[in-house]
């Protein structure tokens, strides 16, 4: 490949903690292949030398969170051939999606000693929401092992093995003991996407769904289990609103539980 | 020893304290033993070192989404119902790669896989893994598309089965008249029998293999009444079976029904997550994925298990065929309980329970029966919130 053109890569930061560009970087082994088979144009956790577009791979970690970010995903999308969402944050509105159930503008009032300086959106939300996005790698962080598959298969030019079925598949093909059945423990493997490697209930926890809904969720059902195990429906509610609370499944979810913990 | 012959139908019996010798026979002859042991809060298929590996005193609870260990008679070593893994695991592991291809200058060449798998001696086997494995045989050994991976597997299998006597509560195998005593398919069958003073096994001795194995260890010829106490065992946990599936003329039961408001009630707490039939012995399905590495100079194919309940499974352009939870889970049972028959004359489930156990939502194969029985159901309402049906084109037999 060595006369061929190296494809730009290009990695970008929205409202989120940088752990899933972390994820990227401990990519110890691999990252000097990486960095021979691409041209890293944009990285700034990694280089404070920036590239100019166009980009071939771009890789969005972050949720939109500002009128700002609105603004700057549409450039990205607009300069770069593949947009790549990483993380829960870009896939599921992360962990700040909370607002989305509350009013920002209390929260800005509350917190914020001069409000009138911080600009935001209402709501959290996911880059596929503002612009299309060709593929979307979930987790919290993402997984190192499927950053490096989802890299591989777009430089060869081939489908990604990225499964989106259930958390539980992986784990049974790991031979964990399901802590649901087993001990009781509230999980929300069955209707959370695997890619994780089952890393929670391989240490005895229940799946917090970092990495959001799973191709055909059934949350109400598992509620539903998880009200024979003993769980109240506001635990349900805050079960739902973790790293993916903007996710389509979840937030219905923790709508409907919301409500009738309201009428109980 | 005893003078006592050896040899295949007959039963001798093994004192307890001598078991040991079974397990140090088996690791001379160059065997990795695998049986039951307690590991993480379950009784579950491990390696095995030493028969103190064994889950003496312990035994479990199952219902529908529901397993806990607990302490049990004694120091019973063989008191445990299925755990989560059968030995699918073992023979038809999760993760098998297919082939490994390397680039070279004008193309690629092909890296053949021709690792030796270990030699397993299984321990403690039930009889529905048994005729689990003779299903598995079926599918994977015989016809156009036989499983080499399988066979190497398989053929150096060492099998030591243990008769129940104590029956799950999700436990069928009755019904499906695959238990609870071994018939076919062992080297050496074990009862266990706990009496005041003493602790010993029964064992039926079902190939030359397993006499050899037995001429090894410390034993005598069963008496008139130790055959007696092992039979009395077995029938007792015959007679505390947990769930019953009546199945008289299930094929056509199922063929008939296929648009029964069942479907939509099952549907609706269905989860669609897969775990009923990685757990299962008989379900074989799996993918294959195509992997390179970040240079491009390795590719791989993998094999991987799939399920029947995924959307990718049924993935042709366009979509998924069977895009419900309500065609999914209609399609295994449709398969397991009736296509089966058809394609390879037996059904394909063996009553072991575990789909019903391992299910979070506990659901249950042997309430598709009954439900299906019952008259045309009175008119019950398709539930509401079932997921779409569109998309579902028809049903259609793995494999
Ligand atoms: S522990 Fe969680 S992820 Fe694993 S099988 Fe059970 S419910 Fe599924
Ligand atoms: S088990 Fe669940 S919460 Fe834990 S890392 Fe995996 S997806 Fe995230
Ligand atoms: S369908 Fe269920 S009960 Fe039947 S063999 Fe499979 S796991 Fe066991
Ligand atoms: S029947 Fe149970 S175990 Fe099987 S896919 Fe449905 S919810 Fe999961």
């Amino acid at each position: 490949m060595g006369e061929k053109h190296k494809p730009k890569l290009a990695v970008w930061k929205f409202g989120s903690c940088a752990g899933c560009q972390l994820a990227l970087l401990n990519l110890e082994d691999e990252l000097l292949e990486i960095a021979g088979a691409v041209e890293i144009a944009y990285f700034l956790e990694a280089s404070r030398a920036a590239v100019k577009g166009p980009y071939d791979l771009s890789l969005a970690e972050g949720s939109i969170t500002t009128p700002h970010d609105a603004e700057r995903i549409r450039e990205v999308r607009r300069t770069s051939r593949y947009l790549v969402a990483i993380g829960a944050c870009a896939t599921g509105g992360g962990i700040q999606a909370l607002r989305n159930f509350a009013d920002a503008d209390d929260f800005v009032r509350t917190v914020y000693a001069t409000p009138k300086y911080i600009e935001t959106l209402a709501e959290s939300m996911p880059v596929s929401d503002h612009v299309h996005v060709d593929f979307e790698l979930r987790g919290c962080p993402v997984n190192g092992r499927q950053l490096l598959e989802l890299t591989s298969a777009f430089l060869h030019g081939r489908r990604p093995n990225i499964p989106t079925y259930s958390l539980c598949i992986e784990c049974k093909q790991r031979q964990i003991p399901c802590v649901m059945v087993s001990k009781g423990t509230a999980c929300l493997g069955p209707v959370t996407q695997a890619g994780c490697g089952a890393l929670c209930p391989a240490h005895n926890r229940g799946c917090y769904g970092c990495f959001g809904p799973m191709e055909t969720p059934n949350p109400e059902a598992l509620s539903e289990q998880w009200k024979r195990l003993g769980l109240r429906d506001e635990e349900i509610v805050r079960a739902y609103r973790g790293f993916t609370a903007a996710a389509e499944a979840f937030k219905k979810e923790s709508e409907a539980r919301e409500k009738q913990a309201i009428q109980s | 020893m005893t003078g006592f012959p050896a040899k295949i139908g007959s039963r001798a019996v093994l004192e307890r304290r001598n078991l040991q010798k079974l397990f140090d026979v088996l690791s001379t002859q160059g065997y990795r033993i695998i049986g039951p042991t307690v590991r993480d809060g379950v009784i579950a298929y491990g390696e095995l070192s030493s028969v103190d590996d064994l889950p003496a005193g312990w035994t479990d609870e199952q219902e529908g989404a529901f397993y806990r260990l607990k302490k049990g008679e004694g120091n019973a070593l063989f008191h445990y119902g299925t755990g989560p893994d059968s030995l699918k695991r073992f023979l038809y592991p999760p993760l098998v790669r297919l082939w490994k291809a390397r680039r070279e200058d004008s193309g690629f060449r092909i890296v053949e896989e021709n690792d030796e798998p270990p030699k397993y001696a299984f321990i403690g086997v039930h009889p529905c893994d048994l005729h689990a494995v003779a299903i598995q045989d079926k599918v994977l050994m015989t016809g156009e598309y036989a499983d080499p991976f399988y066979a190497l597997r398989r053929r150096k299998v060492f099998v030591v089965a243990v008769n129940c006597v104590k029956a799950g509560g999700t436990c069928f195998c009755v019904s499906m008249k695959t238990g609870p005593k071994a018939t076919a398919g062992f080297d050496l069958a074990l009862t266990e029998i706990l009496e005041e003073e003493r602790h010993y096994l029964v064992a039926e001795i079902g190939s030359e293999a397993g006499a050899s194995v037995l001429r090894e260890i410390p034993h005598k010829e069963a008496s008139a009444s130790e055959q007696a106490a092992a039979e009395e065992a077995v029938a007792e946990a015959a007679r505390r079976m947990g769930r019953v599936l009546d199945i008289t003329g299930i094929r056509d039961l199922l063929y008939e029904n296929l648009e029964h408001p069942f479907w939509d009630e099952a549907a609706h707490r269905c989860l669609t997550c897969g775990n009923c039939t990685m757990v299962c012995p008989t379900c074989f399905c799996t993918t294959v994925e195509d992997v390179t590495d970040l240079s491009g100079e390795v590719a791989a194919r993998l094999r991987r298990w799939d399920s029947c309940f995924t959307g990718e499974f049924t993935y042709i352009h366009g979509g998924s065929v069977r895009a419900s939870a309500r065609s999914r889970y209609r399609q295994w049972l449709v398969h397991k309980l009736a296509a089966w028959l058809d394609q390879f004359g037996t059904l394909g489930c063996v009553g072991c329970g575990r789909c019903i156990t391992w299910c979070p939502v506990g659901i249950d194969i042997t309430a598709v029966a009954r439900a299906l029985r019952e008259k045309k159901a009175a008119g019950l309402p398709a539930p509401a919130g079932t997921p779409e049906k569109q998309g579902d084109r028809h049903e259609h037999a793995c494999r």
